[in-house]
């Protein structure tokens, strides 16, 4: 292997990973990994931390300070880092079980607070994991292992949700469009405050056969169909019926949360 | 043990009688002595029924609840109804002249003084009734040194509020010694 | 200089150890009866540079604690039965992956929502099994304001020193209560702050000097960069399914609470010398156990206290040892017996063992004990 990113900012000694063949969350790591070079990050300043499932193995394989916490508290833990130490880029990795489900009253906090962390929510619609259970992303009437006879809930957008808890940057691109994808993490780690961006991935393994979407390249040829930029979209609306937007939903400047407290310190210093 | 002295201070929640309780068992303590505070509470912020009870010693202090009290206080009805009777024969019980006593209390010492009053019309401001009680209290038992209560009076009020507490303090030691 | 007297309750008593040890994060969420460690922390921890934060919920409030304390921060939580609860799953995150952590238990009156102003001692089997799988546990119990004072410093210095979550667990009795203090100066007091490993190309996280049974410590953002994890890892600090590795591991923290007993078990033996009985009790009830023995010396009767500070891991040998001597042990405690078990368990039929407890919210009164103890006579 003579990849000079691979080698700079992954445990190559860990590879290769745990993902199932098809899965889009390579993809995710591997734009997350491009985007911290570029934005020029210090790997010893860089923290990354997720919570349970498929998505939070990817720490591991990544060479940074990273931490591996419980179920839905990745943000949580996060926060914590964050506070103590805001000298540290705190990059957060999370499904859409694990952000939200379990970890859904830790999102919307972290998003109220507008603490500067950047979140990256791996979104393949389904509890990987565990086997195939419907998440709080998964489409009304698709299947899951839980969901046999289909799914009655209703998803979350979940780009939506941080967005209305007061997130300060939120966005949204699929593995497909991972260049477009790419720029957005970049723009999320450049961003004081809470920002999140949706990952929006491929499970061929449980999501893709319990639902016949076929293979993992119809999945990618799916999301390349399914969904469209917001500027097209704004433009051209008869082209968005019936797809996904993807795009910056949010994108606003607001104090930020540990700075707020700093200036406490600061203040009781006079 | 023989040395210790049990009280219990007792209103509805916001009179302020748990902070009266902390200042006595201060002022104990700038004596020289041991003391102990305790009180118990509802879920209520305001109203219902609090105790603050304080223990006096010259020596350790083991269970630090109060078992027979040597002096009960109650400013309200409703606190006088609860946590008045079980005051020592040899004790002191003190309330304000609002309450009617519950029947069948027995005590050395039964003073009923217009605390309340004295706080809402002498000195202007209800909220000091607490701190009239000290005076009251102190006036007619002698537990503190009158030198530690206004020690510790001024150690815990609120900065500015001095002369208003000295003038609470000063009509509580009034009603005591017109009452001796 | 003389000393600063102060008059205080135990759970403001709890923040001034706190600060002393070294505590510069705090994380919780507002639950009766320990919400003064909350509020005295946020006013201040900002003014010693230090930080505070309400998180969403109790778990958050854990969690933000651990998450700090990989920061190299000292970092404590508090709570009450309730968010006990909530807490477990990462007490044993906090046990598994070896990160110092203080988490205070002022206990109220239990199950559920029970009775929240007032006192109980039900959570002492849930704070040594309260987490899932086997794990190493620390936890001390206070029966004085100024105890409190002491064993929060203790707390800090023994997470710090064997890289675990230590367990403080206090009373509404000693939480809500307001004694006399005398707060020490910091010159005077032993302050146990974490070893930093060497950097080196071969650096492990987990790996342990000759010798040792506690990995060296880096913080995050130090030029350590390392993996931390839930789940059984090895040396290097990444997840090993591998069952001998998964055996080394927890034998090694189990181990090191259990090797260094003597350095972590502190109890009272209050006229035990010549003891015929014992009553043994621990936390605010304690002092009910002491007034009673008094009085009870006082009749002429031989009978003395045994008062746990460390409750886990559990002064085995000197109760045992005890149990040779007297014919009868009365545990005093706010519960149904959960430490008379461990007692029957470690007397090993030697002495008789009986239980003189409640859990209604009311405190044990020194005329209760002294009936309970004399149904023996």
């Amino acid at each position: 292997m003579n990849n000079p990113l691979v080698e700079n900012y992954f445990r190559v000694d860990k590879l290769p990973h745990i993902w199932c063949p098809g899965c889009g969350h390579g993809i995710i790591m591997s734009a997350i990994a491009r985007a911290i070079e570029k934005s020029g990050l210090d790997k010893d300043k860089v923290c990354i931390v997720s919570g349970i499932g498929c998505s939070s193995r990817a720490p591991g394989y990544m060479d940074f300070n990273t931490l591996h916490t419980t179920h839905g508290r990745a943000l949580a833990f996060a926060t914590g880092v964050k506070l103590a130490n805001p000298e540290l880029e705190v990059i957060v990795i999370a499904g859409d079980g694990d952000l939200s489900a379990i970890g859904g009253n830790h999102l919307i906090h972290a998003a109220r607070r507008n603490i500067n962390l950047t979140t990256i929510c791996f979104n393949n619609n389904i509890y990987g994991m565990t086997g195939g259970q419907y998440s709080p992303t998964t489409a009304t009437g698709d299947k899951g292992t839980t969901a046999p006879y289909g799914n009655i809930d209703r998803p979350f957008d979940i780009t939506q949700l941080a967005a209305g808890a007061g997130a300060t940057y939120a966005a949204k691109a699929t593995v497909y469009h991972v260049n477009q994808l790419q720029k957005y993490i970049e723009a999320a780690i450049g961003h004081k405050g809470f920002s999140m961006v949706e990952a929006v991935s491929v499970c061929p393994t449980y999501y893709g056969r319990k639902n016949k979407k076929g293979s993992a390249v119809d999945m990618m040829n799916w999301l390349k169909d399914s969904f469209v930029d917001m500027k097209i979209a704004e433009k051209m609306p008869e082209k968005a019926v019936g797809k996904f937007v993807m795009g910056e939903y949010v994108n606003k400047v607001e104090p930020e949360y540990t700075e707020l407290y700093d200036q406490v310190i600061e203040r009781l210093k006079g | 043990m023989s040395d210790q002295l049990e009280l219990r201070l007792s209103g509805s929640g916001g009179q302020g009688l748990i902070t009266a309780g902390i200042i006595l068992a201060e002022a104990a303590i700038r004596d020289q002595k041991n003391a102990i505070q305790t009180q118990s509470y509802g879920p209520e912020a305001r109203g219902g029924a609090s105790k603050a009870e304080v223990i006096i010693s010259n020596e350790a202090i083991d269970f630090p609840k109060v078992t027979i009290p040597n002096m009960t206080f109650a400013l309200t009805q409703v606190a006088a109804n609860k946590y008045i009777s079980d005051v020592s024969e040899e004790g002191t019980v003190i309330v304000d002249d609002s309450i009617e006593l519950p029947e069948g209390i027995v005590a050395k010492h039964i003073y009923k003084l217009p605390i309340i009053e004295a706080a809402r019309n002498d000195v202007g401001k209800e909220i000091v009734a607490n701190i009239i009680a000290l005076g009251v209290i102190v006036g007619l038992t002698k537990i503190v040194t009158e030198e530690s209560l206004e020690a510790a009076i001024m150690a815990r009020i609120p900065k500015g509020t001095e002369t208003l507490n000295q003038m609470a303090l000063q009509k509580g030691y009034e009603l005591a010694n017109q009452s001796k | 200089m003389s000393k600063v007297i102060k008059f205080l309750q135990g759970n403001e008593a709890c923040v001034e150890g706190a600060l002393m040890a070294g505590m510069r994060f705090y994380s919780g969420y507002p639950i009766t009866p320990s919400t003064e460690i909350a509020e005295l922390s946020s006013e201040k921890l900002p003014k010693v540079g230090g930080k505070f934060i309400q998180m969403e919920d109790e778990i958050a409030g854990i969690a933000a604690a651990i998450g700090a304390s990989l920061t190299g921060k000292k970092a404590m939580t508090a709570t009450s039965g309730p968010g006990f609860s909530l807490k477990q799953e990462n007490i044993g995150y906090a046990a598994i992956a070896e990160i110092p952590l203080v988490v205070v238990n002022v206990q109220r009156g239990g199950p559920s929502t029970g009775l929240p102003t007032s006192p109980g001692q039900g959570d002492v089997m849930q704070a040594k099994w309260g987490t899932h799988g086997d794990h190493p546990v620390i936890c001390l119990t206070p029966d004085s304001v100024k105890e409190t004072f002491d064993l929060t410093i203790r707390a800090f210095n023994l997470a710090e020193k064997y890289r675990t979550p230590v367990i403080l667990l206090t009373d509404e009795i000693t939480g809500h209560m307001r004694e006399k203090i005398e707060i020490p100066e910091v010159s005077e007091l032993e302050i146990y702050d974490r070893v930093m490993p060497e950097k080196g190309a071969d650096y492990k996280a987990y790996r342990l000097d000759e010798g040792d049974l506690v990995p060296k410590m880096a913080p995050f953002g130090s030029g350590f960069r390392y993996h931390v994890t839930g789940l059984m890892h090895d040396e290097t600090g990444f997840p090993s399914n591998s069952t001998e590795n998964a055996d080394v591991l927890i034998k090694r923290l189990m181990g090191k609470i259990e090797a260094n007993k003597e350095d972590i078990i502190t109890y009272e033996a209050y006229e035990t010398d010549d003891a015929e009985y014992l009553i043994l009790s621990y936390g605010g009830t304690a002092r009910t156990a002491k007034a009673a023995v008094k009085k009870l010396r006082a009749e002429g009767i031989k009978v003395g206290l045994f008062r746990l500070i460390t409750v886990w891991p559990f002064p085995e040998e000197q109760v045992r040892a005890l149990s040779e001597q007297v014919k009868d042990i009365l545990v005093a405690e706010l519960n149904f017996g959960q430490i008379k078990l461990e007692v029957e368990r470690v007397v090993k039929g030697n002495a008789n063992v009986r239980l003189c407890g409640k859990a209604n919210g009311e405190i044990l009164t020194p005329e209760e004990l002294m009936k309970a103890f004399k149904e023996v006579l």
